[in-house]
């Protein structure tokens, strides 16, 4: 099979924080590969890293060590400014609380990625609306995040992670606050998306769900990758990274 | 940019209570500010425009200085006397000088009493340079000549029963009842919009002070220079010549020689001094105002730092999010400032309605574009620079922290 282009890579990446007098290694030593067409799973139980890897993934967090190539790019060293501009074009995050701007309506919320990026106002609603509709909230557009239910939130939250058509979509515990159903429908967007070609990275407490989308699940331990597993004709099997 | 001031106003709209309690702040302070300097050029143009009805050639000597308790000149221990005016009138470059009392007098009609405020005419052929310098005319009836008893003219708002006190119109031929004798009202005055001269009664010199058994003294001493170049000599003439009189140095002198210009200037200082004071309290409380924005955005920062957080994460840069924030607090300090340049207007006018009302004259509201649109800058910027501390903050936030909440 052809190597495909690794869009996200991490070599040797430590995050260290200092909590009081102690310094937590919250990421100590993590390197991988993430490939274009990916849906690649972050799992582990808490105070693994799990979400400390997934922010430095996306650019959200610096490294205290160890270098993250972006598209192909060296970040580690980019200002917050100059990263905030990447991330807004190269990455859409969802996140287990949806975090949408409860003053804005859903398809202001859609919008708002877009403006960071200066895109001019009439391809911001087109876009905009296009998206909900493909999320399946076209008659949701107008409503405020105080009027829609979680799963609708999430899925307005979907539209705006693809505001900018990123390459890569971070998803940190897209169903933590959905019930099975919904957290469902949910799942079956982000692989719809990923079956057209998007990266998705996901961070999950839920095995069932990784081993069902996922084609690749990161384990981690203390800060470390305890082992990888990847799914090939739907067998699962240990790898090297 | 537009972007932002959208944003801005739904999240101001949003959050309104709030907003409305911080603009409270703002809007008080504009308000004032707006409203008293307002007030005060009108005020200042309506003093102003009383001057107009005097002639620049004339100046008026008074004892004990203007700022004495009651009329002009009255209740002073060493008043000015006739034989004063006598001398005055021997200066060279006068043309003459006429000694004038202003008494209040208790008058009966309609079965009711009001307290008039009453000017004597001289009784003498200057009587018509009095009418002419002061621009008197008669409206109705005719004025008074000279040596005339038992007769008044009246100003044009002692006319109106709403003003007079006796709950009834005057009307020339109708007779007022002082201290047991009968005057006809002669003559009610043109109007002037002069606020001394609509609201006077006029009676001739000897008859008042008959009536008021006064004697050799009188209260003012209306002089005529021959010419307006001639105005500032003559006035250190008579100051010279009283001093002697009266037996007083430079410096400590008890009577006051003031041409229309002195007067004039001296009430403007008194009322810029006074818009100064009003100014320096009402930005008081633009600084109070300032503070509420720079307290409502701080703890907006804090309340909304997820928000942030999120913003950053779909690609805010820390410009982006400052900007946000400025331009939020700058709204808050612009709508602020629109409430209070329309409330302060609206006082404005009010007073003005009131200040005609009380002493019957008709000034319009001084409307200044400048106040006007120097306020609205003024409070964004005001909203602005109180914002820019907090909105640091906010740029500053650390994306993963701040989406944590």
């Amino acid at each position: 099979m052809e190597e495909k282009k690794g869009i996200i890579v991490l070599k040797d990446v430590k995050k260290y924080y200092l909590l009081g007098l102690t310094e937590v290694k919250a990421v100590d030593g993590i390197s991988l590969t993430i490939r274009q067409g990916d849906f690649v799973a972050i799992m582990g139980p808490s105070g693994s890293g799990k979400s400390t890897a997934i922010n430095l993934v996306g650019s959200l967090d610096v490294p205290t060590k160890g270098e993250i190539y972006l598209d192909g790019h060296n970040i580690s060293h980019l200002s917050e400014s100059d990263l905030a501009q990447i991330r807004g074009r190269k990455i859409g995050f969802i996140f287990q609380q949806f975090n949408l701007i409860r003053n804005l309506t859903a398809k202001e919320n859609v919008m708002l990625p877009m403006i960071f990026q200066g895109t001019d106002e009439l391809e911001r609603q087109q876009k905009a609306e296009e998206l909900l509709k493909i999320v399946e909230l076209g008659h949701r557009m107008n409503h405020y995040p105080s009027e829609l239910s979680g799963g609708e939130q999430q899925r307005v939250a979907i539209a705006r992670a693809l505001a900018n058509d990123p390459e890569v979509i971070l998803a940190d515990e897209p169903t933590g606050n959905l019930d099975t159903k919904t957290g469902e429908k949910v799942m079956e967007f982000l692989n719809k998306f990923n079956n057209e070609g998007k990266t998705i990275v996901m961070v999950t407490h839920a095995p069932d769900l990784a081993l069902k989308y996922a084609d690749k699940i990161y384990w981690l331990k203390d800060g470390k990758i305890d082992k990888v597993t990847k799914k090939t004709n739907n067998q699962w099997k240990e790898v090297k990274e | 940019m537009k972007e932002y001031f959208v944003l801005a106003s739904k999240n101001l709209k949003k959050r309104g209570i709030r907003s409305a309690l911080t603009l409270l702040g703002i809007f008080v302070g504009i308000a004032a500010v707006v409203s008293l300097i307002s007030l005060g050029n009108t005020l200042k143009a309506t003093i102003n425009s009383q001057f107009d009805n005097i002639s620049p050639d004339i100046i008026s000597v008074q004892a004990g200085g203007i700022s004495g308790v009651g009329a002009p000149g009255t209740g002073v221990s060493n008043p000015l006397t006739e034989s004063d005016a006598e001398a005055i009138e021997r200066i060279g470059s006068v043309e003459f000088a006429v000694p004038r009392s202003i008494e209040t007098i208790m008058a009966e009609f309609n079965d009711k009493v009001s307290f008039l405020s009453v000017g004597s005419l001289p009784d003498s052929y200057r009587i018509d340079d009095i009418y002419r310098q002061q621009s008197i005319e008669a409206a109705s009836g005719r004025l008074l000549r000279a040596n005339e008893r038992g007769r008044i003219i009246i100003g044009a708002n002692l006319a109106s029963g709403k003003n007079n006190g006796f709950e009834k119109d005057l009307k020339v031929g109708d007779e007022l009842l002082v201290k047991g004798q009968e005057f006809l009202v002669t003559g009610i005055i043109e109007k002037k919009g002069s606020f001394i001269v609509d609201n006077a009664v006029y009676m001739n010199e000897r008859q008042l002070k008959d009536l008021n058994n006064l004697g050799e003294e009188v209260d003012v001493i209306t002089v005529k220079a021959k010419s307006v170049e001639l105005v500032e000599i003559t006035k250190q003439e008579i100051e010279k010549l009283l001093r002697e009189r009266r037996d007083v140095k430079i410096g400590e002198e008890d009577f006051e020689v003031s041409t229309s210009e002195s007067i004039l200037a001296s009430v403007n200082q008194i009322l810029m001094g006074v818009q100064i004071f009003i100014i320096i309290i009402a930005s008081m409380s633009i600084v109070v105002g300032a503070i509420g924005i720079a307290n409502t955005m701080t703890t907006s920062v804090l309340e909304r730092r997820k928000e942030i957080g999120t913003m950053k994460a779909v690609g805010a840069r820390n410009e982006d999010i400052f900007y946000q924030f400025f331009v939020e607090a700058g709204l808050l300090g612009f709508v602020g400032g629109l409430i209070g340049v329309l409330l302060g207007e609206g006082i404005s006018y009010l007073g003005t309605f009131v200040l005609n009302q009380a002493i019957g004259i008709s000034t319009k509201t001084n409307i200044s574009w400048v106040l006007i649109l120097g306020s609205l800058a003024g409070s964004f910027l005001i909203g602005a620079v109180s914002g820019i501390i907090p909105a640091m903050k906010a740029a500053k936030e650390n994306p993963v922290e701040a989406i944590r909440g």
